[in-house]
């Protein structure tokens, strides 16, 4: 039956509103299909990268500091350069833009579920429960979440010992973008919850005696996604731009998996003997990722809402 | 009025022991202070000696109760790394983010209005397109990568401005400005435009949305019915009612570009307060890290205090209703 239904699923999507305003908008399926390849790239990079940019025994050092392709002294081999150590700066950004990715996307994963929980409770407790979340709420959004990120991993950097730090890097640098960043599916679920919670349906699923909990997930919460897809989208570019400033700082993921911001960082040091290419390649990556993430957040923000159709 | 001012007093007070529960919570999640102190073959009991001196065997919110009193007196303890008083090392670095941060706010605003007016206006001017597009990607611009691309082509490839450092700065005894001398100035050029363009592109966001809000209302129709200029219409009423929340916004906004100016300063080696702070967070010198968390937070809580009640003195609707409700009440 599931099976049957899926063609069903299909065709009705495509007669959708919001696929018909996707295809109304040549900007958002360009950014669509840059955002898809970028994707498709990073989680296939281990596999079709030129050169394993992990494996130290692969590099060559006479090969660093080779320049592009279509500079003089540059080798085919090496489509955008070398780095300092002879890494092919192709495959760096290929690896690079993965952890990127990943980082991003667990971060505004683990900030969506805490927000839209905690929204949720919120909304639908309220009293003191309610009062108590939105006022922490209201003293985290006084911070700039940078400052917080910062922060947290500072304390975590004094917590883990030394030589267990690179292996938890990943995850506290999740973690912390993660944290600083809730808010916003916090105060919009509470207040679609606020909503939602006076109508017909909350009402019967009470008098039936549903937990609480249970009408929570299961009714309420379909009905209050809509915005939290649209803020995950744009805070999806947040976060791959917090974990990138959060590497360019030295405070993010570990050297031995850089990502796009570690690799700017690490170009950085070789910008004024004029080895650009190391910096502005990843850099390049870095903005045509978040850029069509943006575009597709503000296409999904125009489609789902509701006065604009 | 009093009300309302002792109210938010009392809500900046509660956010500022809030913040200072937790920059000194971060004490005690760190390590014990007593190890950082003493050498390893220090016996038990110069430990338990130490311990009662500092006042480690208190309980915890006479702890609590002793750290706010020493911070309303300015004593935050000692860097770890620095090995010179906390606060000393904070008000050799707060001129220069202060400047800088100044610069950039003023830079912002010079010339995010006038943009944010113009496309405003002229909506579908090519010119308010370009501007547009460019703002959008000037938000997907990280800081920066803002900073590294303006000192390839500044200072690598034109050699026109310094890349790093403040110049040479005058000392005024209690400030030092780089504004008094040319390269003081060269170098907070770059800097300056960095922190900036983020804000810039909020501001022209914000003043273009709002000026189409108002040149919708009635009494912008009715200023034309009049006959006005367009002049005395745009500038005279329409401007002039977008510029309230421009204020409140750049207002709260300098804060974040305060916490911003870790960035940049980490880019131009720019010798100020964020700069201490992330070499903190790498060295885990906590007396700093926590100094800086309040120090920012004070800045927060201070600006949001000063905004609101401009607010209700910019505003004359808040007064009228306030006046109407206890009025009846």
């Amino acid at each position: 039956m599931a099976v049957a239904s899926v063609p069903g699923a299909v065709r009705r999507f495509v007669d959708s509103d919001v696929f018909y305003s996707f295809r109304r908008s040549k900007v958002t399926m360009a950014a669509a299909a840059v955002t898809f390849v970028i994707v498709i790239c990073s989680v296939l990079a281990p596999w079709i990268v030129p050169h394993n940019t992990y494996d130290v025994r692969s590099l060559n050092l006479l090969d660093a500091f080779t320049p592009p392709v279509w500079i003089e002294g540059g080798k085919p081999q090496y489509l955008l350069g070398t780095d300092d150590q002879g890494r092919d700066v192709f495959s760096t950004i290929m690896l690079g833009a993965r952890v990127s990715l990943l980082v991003g996307f667990c971060a505004t994963l683990f900030a969506m579920t805490i927000g839209v929980f905690l929204g949720l409770v919120s909304g639908y407790i309220g009293g003191t429960t309610d009062a108590v979340i939105m006022r922490v709420a209201d003293v985290k959004l006084s911070f700039p979440a940078i400052l917080i990120a910062l922060l947290i991993d500072g304390v975590a950097r004094g917590i883990i010992p030394r030589d267990m730090h690179d292996d938890l890097a990943l995850y506290v640098v999740i973690f912390s973008i993660g944290i600083s960043n809730w808010v916003a599916y916090a105060r919009t679920v509470r207040g679609s919850t606020l909503v939602e919670k006076n109508k017909e349906y909350v009402q019967a699923a009470r008098i039936i005696g549903l937990h609480p909990l249970t009408i929570m997930i299961r009714h309420v919460l379909p009905n209050v996604m809509g915005p939290v897809l649209v803020i995950g989208t744009l805070g999806l570019a947040g976060a791959i731009l917090a974990e990138a400033t959060l590497s360019f700082l030295g405070v993010g993921v570990p050297g031995t998996q850089p990502s796009l911001g570690t690799l700017i960082r690490v170009g950085n040091n070789f910008l004024f003997s004029g080895e650009w290419w190391m910096t502005i390649f990843p850099g390049v990556m870095l903005v045509i990722l978040v850029l069509a993430v943006n575009l597709l957040g503000d296409w999904l923000r125009d489609a789902l809402n509701p006065k604009l159709r | 009025m009093i009300a309302f001012v002792i109210r938010r007093l009392l809500q900046s007070l509660i956010v500022m022991l809030t913040v200072g529960f937790v920059a000194f919570s971060m004490f005690n999640f760190l390590g014990d202070p007593i190890n950082n102190m003493v050498g390893q073959d220090a016996t038990e009991a110069e430990r338990e000696h130490l311990r009662h001196v500092l006042g480690l065997d208190q309980p915890f919110y006479i702890q609590f109760l002793v750290y706010l009193g020493n911070a309303l007196q300015g004593q935050f303890g000692m860097s770890y790394r620095l090995g010179m008083p906390v606060v000393r090392a904070l008000a050799e670095r707060l001129p220069a983010t202060l400047e800088l941060v100044f610069c950039a706010a003023g830079l912002a605003l010079l010339v995010g209005v006038p943009l944010g007016v113009y496309t405003g206006l002229h909506r579908d001017r090519w010119l308010s397109k370009v501007f547009l597009t460019l703002s959008l990607i000037g938000i997907s611009l990280p800081t920066f990568l803002i900073g590294i691309l303006l000192i390839l082509v500044f200072a690598v490839y034109l050699g026109w401005l310094p890349s790093f450092g403040r110049g040479d700065v005058v000392d005024l005894g209690w400030w030092t400005t780089g504004f008094l001398t040319v390269s003081g100035i060269k170098a907070l050029i770059l800097p300056a435009i960095t922190l900036a363009l983020f804000q810039l592109t909020l501001v022209m966001r914000l003043v273009r949305a709002e000026m189409m809000e108002v040149l919708r209302t009635d009494y912008i129709k009715f200023a034309r019915a009049r006959g006005l200029t367009n002049r005395a219409v745009h500038f005279g009423h329409a401007l002039r009612n977008t510029l309230v929340p421009v204020i409140t916004i750049t207002g709260l906004q300098i804060g974040s570009l305060i916490a911003f100016a870790i960035v940049t300063e980490t880019v131009f080696q720019w010798p100020g307060m964020g700069l201490l702070f992330l070499q903190a967070v790498q060295f885990v010198d906590v007396p700093v890290m926590s100094s800086y968390l309040v120090l920012i937070a004070f800045f927060f809580v201070a600006i949001n205090l000063v905004v609101d009640l401009l607010y209700y003195f910019v505003d004359p609707r808040l007064r009228a209703d306030r006046a109407v409700a206890s009025g009846h009440g």
